[in-house]
Formats: structure tokens, sequence, C-alpha cells
């Protein structure tokens, strides 16, 4: 359509569900499930897919180039890093890393969220005021400096990872579904509920959580992806999972300062991250379009 | 309108308290100062003595007093590292980091906005197949990665721009789009998405209708209510910034705010950490408070309301 305007037959029939159905509001993306998929089941049985054994160092095949270059191996696929330890299995073992940090943080930060959200929305006034003061402020704390914070205070960890990015992240759900139940607050099941003397933690239990279930599948997938990036971001600066724990964020770092020479150790573990989080991403779209298309703005 | 704003200037202000609070708390609940500033080796008495001198022996209020005291005339104490005031450093690297910044977020805006309504414009086509897979790619992308992608082929292999450190305006082109990367692919789906549903409203009917040409309609009728997510994403999208440009600064050896936050780090220099965070989250709440005020200049509902 370009500088014509549509007539209303033409309106019309751009409305019917068989040129809607077309596309994105199809089946679950096949590539980004298989990937996801493939990766999941790599990290769980990491000890038997991989190669190698990621903290073998072996200094005199350090370097070594993916197998498809001159001077690459068989033995090391993707290539070996500075000290020698084959990337494929950092890659495989850090898949590990980078998919707990992404699920165990997004869970924590979701039922915080959900709960604050819920409570908010539920008693209104005063508490929802100072719920949503509390929201506010934590939203105005960039992640990656808290974990800054939390590296420099008590030294950088695994733990200490997933604590920074939980600690603000609920703050995105709570917003989200404090708007949502404010919504079903309004419908009349929830004053029937009321009438039968149900109370406020069985009404918030029984009778909204339900209901915005949907909006939290769509959230928890979208932001698994997010918190992959952030944990990657926080490894690379040497404010997350320290080393030698293979983790995807660090390897990238680690290869940096070699990236004319062997381009390849920083290469594979950013391609890796790109794949995973662009999974979750995807399938996070058609999830929304599926259940929430309320949430196209997230 | 002046009730809205003042709501929201006070609302600012209580989210910068809760922030320092925090901050506080943190370094004082995370572990004893004194094994930051002091070596390891240090008698009883010398940590008796600073512990005096620096009022660690006080009560956590009167501490928690004094610090905030410090902080509102900007006086962030004495780096650890770089053994001079925290606020010359800040005087130093901070118009770096603003000038990265905005030229990122320039970026952003030329491409996003183009792009974003004309795929919304031309929905369904391969124009907008192709904005949705560099929308997707935006948001998937790890900034630190494309940084360092971009510094091995551009930079060095085709030798087309620096691959770091503050220079001419050719300096900025990479670090810039690896920064504002991110917002263009938001924006972008924000726009489209927005725009979409405004297409679709009465009153651009009606403009259609009357026989606006196509152009106006999508440029100035449509577009106009568009904006107004986009602007409510604006703070959150800035945030994002500030964030990401620590790891651009860092790739690029950018001489800024993020920069200094990782020397800071590497250091474990806390006095220059808790300055850069209080500083950032200043500019971040500032810029949602202007976001505000520009939300009552495009949006009548909310200038008549209250």
């Amino acid at each position: 359509m370009s500088d014509i305007p549509l007539s209303p037959i033409q309106r019309v029939l751009r409305r019917l569900p068989g040129r809607r159905t077309k596309g994105r509001v199809a089946g679950p993306p096949l590539i980004p499930l298989v990937i996801l998929v493939a990766f999941v089941l790599a990290a769980v049985f990491a000890e038997w897919v991989s190669p190698g054994e990621p903290y073998r160092q072996a200094l005199r095949a350090g370097f070594r180039p993916p197998v498809w270059l001159d001077a690459g191996t068989w033995s090391n696929l993707l290539g070996t890093d500075r000290l020698g330890r084959d990337l494929l299995t950092r890659i495989i073992y850090g898949a590990r890393v980078s998919l707990t940090a992404g699920v165990i943080t997004v869970l924590v930060a979701t039922a915080v969220g959900v709960a604050v959200g819920l409570v908010a929305a539920y008693f209104r006034g005063r508490v929802d005021a100072v719920l949503m003061q509390l929201t506010d402020a934590t939203l105005s704390i960039p992640i990656i400096l808290l974990a800054l914070i939390l590296a420099v205070t008590v030294g950088p960890s695994f733990g200490n990872v997933v604590l920074a990015i939980a600690a603000i992240l609920w703050a995105r759900y709570a917003r989200v579904i404090r708007g949502e139940a404010l919504s079903l607050m309004e419908r009349d099941f929830i004053a029937l509920a009321r009438v039968a003397g149900c109370s406020p933690a069985r009404i918030i239990a029984v009778h909204l959580f339900p209901n915005i279930l949907n909006t939290v599948v769509v959230l928890f997938t979208l932001q698994v992806g997010d918190v992959i990036i952030v944990e990657a971001a926080l490894s690379f600066l040497g404010a997350g999972i320290p080393p030698p724990t293979p983790a995807w964020g660090s390897m990238v770092a680690d290869g940096r300062e070699f990236i004319t020479t062997a381009w390849w150790v920083s290469f594979f573990p950013g391609l890796a991250i790109l794949m995973v989080v662009l999974s979750f991403n995807l399938l996070g779209d058609w999830l929304r379009d599926r259940l929430d298309p309320k949430l196209r703005q997230i | 309108m002046r009730r809205f704003l003042l709501q929201r200037a006070i609302r600012a202000v209580l989210t910068l308290a809760i922030l320092s609070v925090v901050i506080f708390a943190l370094a004082r609940a995370t572990g004893d100062p004194l094994t930051l500033i002091l070596p390891p080796e240090a008698s009883a008495e010398d940590r008796a003595n600073v512990s005096q001198e620096l009022g660690l022996d006080r009560p956590w209020v009167v501490q928690y007093g004094r610090f905030i005291g410090h902080v509102l005339v900007g006086d962030f104490g004495i780096s650890l590292y770089h053994r001079q005031p925290v606020n010359e450093l800040i005087r130093d690297r901070l118009p770096n980091s603003m000038r990265l910044a905005g030229f990122a977020m320039a970026v952003a805006i030329l491409l996003a906005f183009p792009l974003g309504v004309l795929a919304a414009a031309r929905k369904d086509t391969l124009f907008d197949r192709g904005d949705q897979v560099i929308a997707i790619l935006g948001q998937s992308v790890p900034t630190f990665w494309l940084g360092v992608v971009l510094i091995e082929t551009v930079a060095s292999r085709l030798q087309w721009f620096p691959p770091g450190d503050i220079g001419g305006l050719d300096h900025y082109i990479l670090p810039g789009f690896t920064l504002g990367w991110f917002v263009v692919a938001g924006m972008m789906r924000l726009l489209r998405s927005g725009m979409i549903e405004v297409l679709d409203a009465e009153y651009v009917k009606l403009a259609r209708i009357k026989g606006v040409i196509e152009r106006r309609v999508i440029w100035q009728h449509a577009l106009k209510n568009a904006l107004i997510p986009v602007v409510t994403f604006m703070g959150m999208y800035f945030a994002i910034l500030v964030a990401n440009a620590i790891v651009v600064e860092t790739v690029f050896a950018w001489p800024g705010m993020g920069r200094l936050a990782y020397e800071a780090i590497t250091t474990r220099d806390f006095p220059v950490i808790q300055a850069v965070v209080l500083v950032a989250a200043l500019i971040v709440t500032v810029a949602n408070l202007a976001i505000d005020a520009l939300y009552v200049v495009i949006d009548p509902r909310i200038r008549h309301a209250g």
C-alpha cells in the first residue's frame, strides 16, 4: 500500500482470517525449538557429549584453529584457547552455566515480581503506593551496576550474579502483573469471591494468579534470553562467574586480546550466546502472539 | 499539569533516596570497609585510628548522614587506586560518556524511525520481514561480542574505522553503532506495533476519507500518536544505554565513566564504583523526569488532567 488509501473492501479483505493466520500466528517456530532443545540436552549431558574435558590444558596445543582451517585438527573441532583447552567442550559446559543462571534468576524474579504485583493490585491504596514506589526505585538501578557493587564488595560468584539480576528484574514483572491484576479486580468473579467470604490470600492465589499465568509464561520466555545476555556481559567484565568455570561471557573476554590472530576463541562462545538468546526471543514472540497479544510492547 | 510534574519530581527524589540507602547498606553489610582501605597486615591500632578518623565507629545512622552530606555537595571521597578525588575523575570522564551516548541515541533515532514507520505502512511485505529480522537480531546479539567482532572485521581487517579510543568523528562510528544497536531494535518494534494500531483508528480513517495524502496520514496524523509508547519506553532505553556503555567503553577503550567502572572493578576501588552507580542512577532518574515533562507536551490528555 503506497500512497493510495485502502478502499473499504480492501480493508475487509485484509481482516479475513485466512490472511491473518499465515505467518507468525501459525505453529511454534521449529528451528528455535530445535536449537534450544539441543543446547539443553548438551548442557544436561555435557559429560557424555563433549569431546574433551573443560579444564584440561595443553599448553603446546594453544590457539589451534578450527578444523576447517589450515593446522586445524579433528580432535579440536572449534579449535583451542590460549591454554590449549578445547573450545567446543568449554562451550558445551558453558551452556550449563548460562542456562542455569538464566532460568534460576528468572524464576526467583518471577516469584517475587508476581507476588508484589498481585498484592499491590489487590490492596490498592497505601500498600500499592509503597510497593510501586519501591518498584520504580528498583527499575532506575541499572542491573549491571548493582552486580558491579556486589562483585567489588563480596567478590564475583554465581550466587551473586543471580542475586544481583533477580534483585532488579522482579520490578519489571511487578509493573506488568499489577496492571493486569488491576483490570481483573474490576471483574465480577472477584466481587463474588469477596462476598463468598474468601480471604485476601485465597483470592490472590486462587482467583487472580491463574488468570495471569499466560502473561507470566510469556514474560518468562522473553526474559531468559535477556538474563543470559546480562550474565554474559558481567562475566565478560570480570564481575560475573569467575574463571576457570567455563562461562560464555568470560570466554569471549579471554579471546579479546588475541582477536586478530585467533578470532575463534572469542567468536564461537559469542555465537552460542546469540543462538540461544535468539531462540528464546523467537519462541517468546510466538508465545506472546499466541497467549497474550496485549504484551506487544515488551 | 503542574501537580503531575510535581508528583513525578517527588517520586524521583524518593527513588534516589532509596537508592542511596541501598548502596550505603550494601557497602556496610557486605564487609568491613577497612579491609578495602587498609592493607591486610595493618595492626589493630592502625585499624582503630582509621576507623575513628573515618567515623566508622559511630552509629549507622550518623554514618549515613555523613555519607549523604558528602554526596549532596558532590564529594565522593578519594579513589583507592588513582589516589585522587573521585569527583575529579568523574569530571574528566563524564563528558566523554555523554558524547558517546548522545551519538548512539541519535544513530538509534535516525535509524529506528524510518524503519519502524515504513514497516508498519508496508506491513507483511519483504521490507517488513527484513525489519523484523533486524529487530530480533538487535535484541539477541550480545553487545560486547558485537563490539569485539566489529573491531576484528571493520577496524582491523577492512581498516574502515579506528578500533577505539576517543578522537574525531570517525572514532564515534563503531562504538556509537554498537551502543545504539539494541535501542534501534526495541524502538523499531514499538513504532511498528504502535503505528499498526493507530493506522486502524477512526481518526486516521477520517483523514483518509477527507483525501489527505497517504504520506501525510502516516508521518503526521498517525505518527503523533504512535510516538507515545516510544516516549514511555525511552527512559528504559536510556537506562539500558547507560548500562551498556560500561561494556562498550571497555571494548573500545573509550575514556568514559563505563571504563572507569570497569577499572574500578578490577582494582576493587569501592569509592569509584559507588560514585559511578550514584551518578548513573541520577542520570537515569533525571532522564525519566524529562520524559514525563515531554509527555505533558505531546499528550493533551495529561496536560488537561488534574
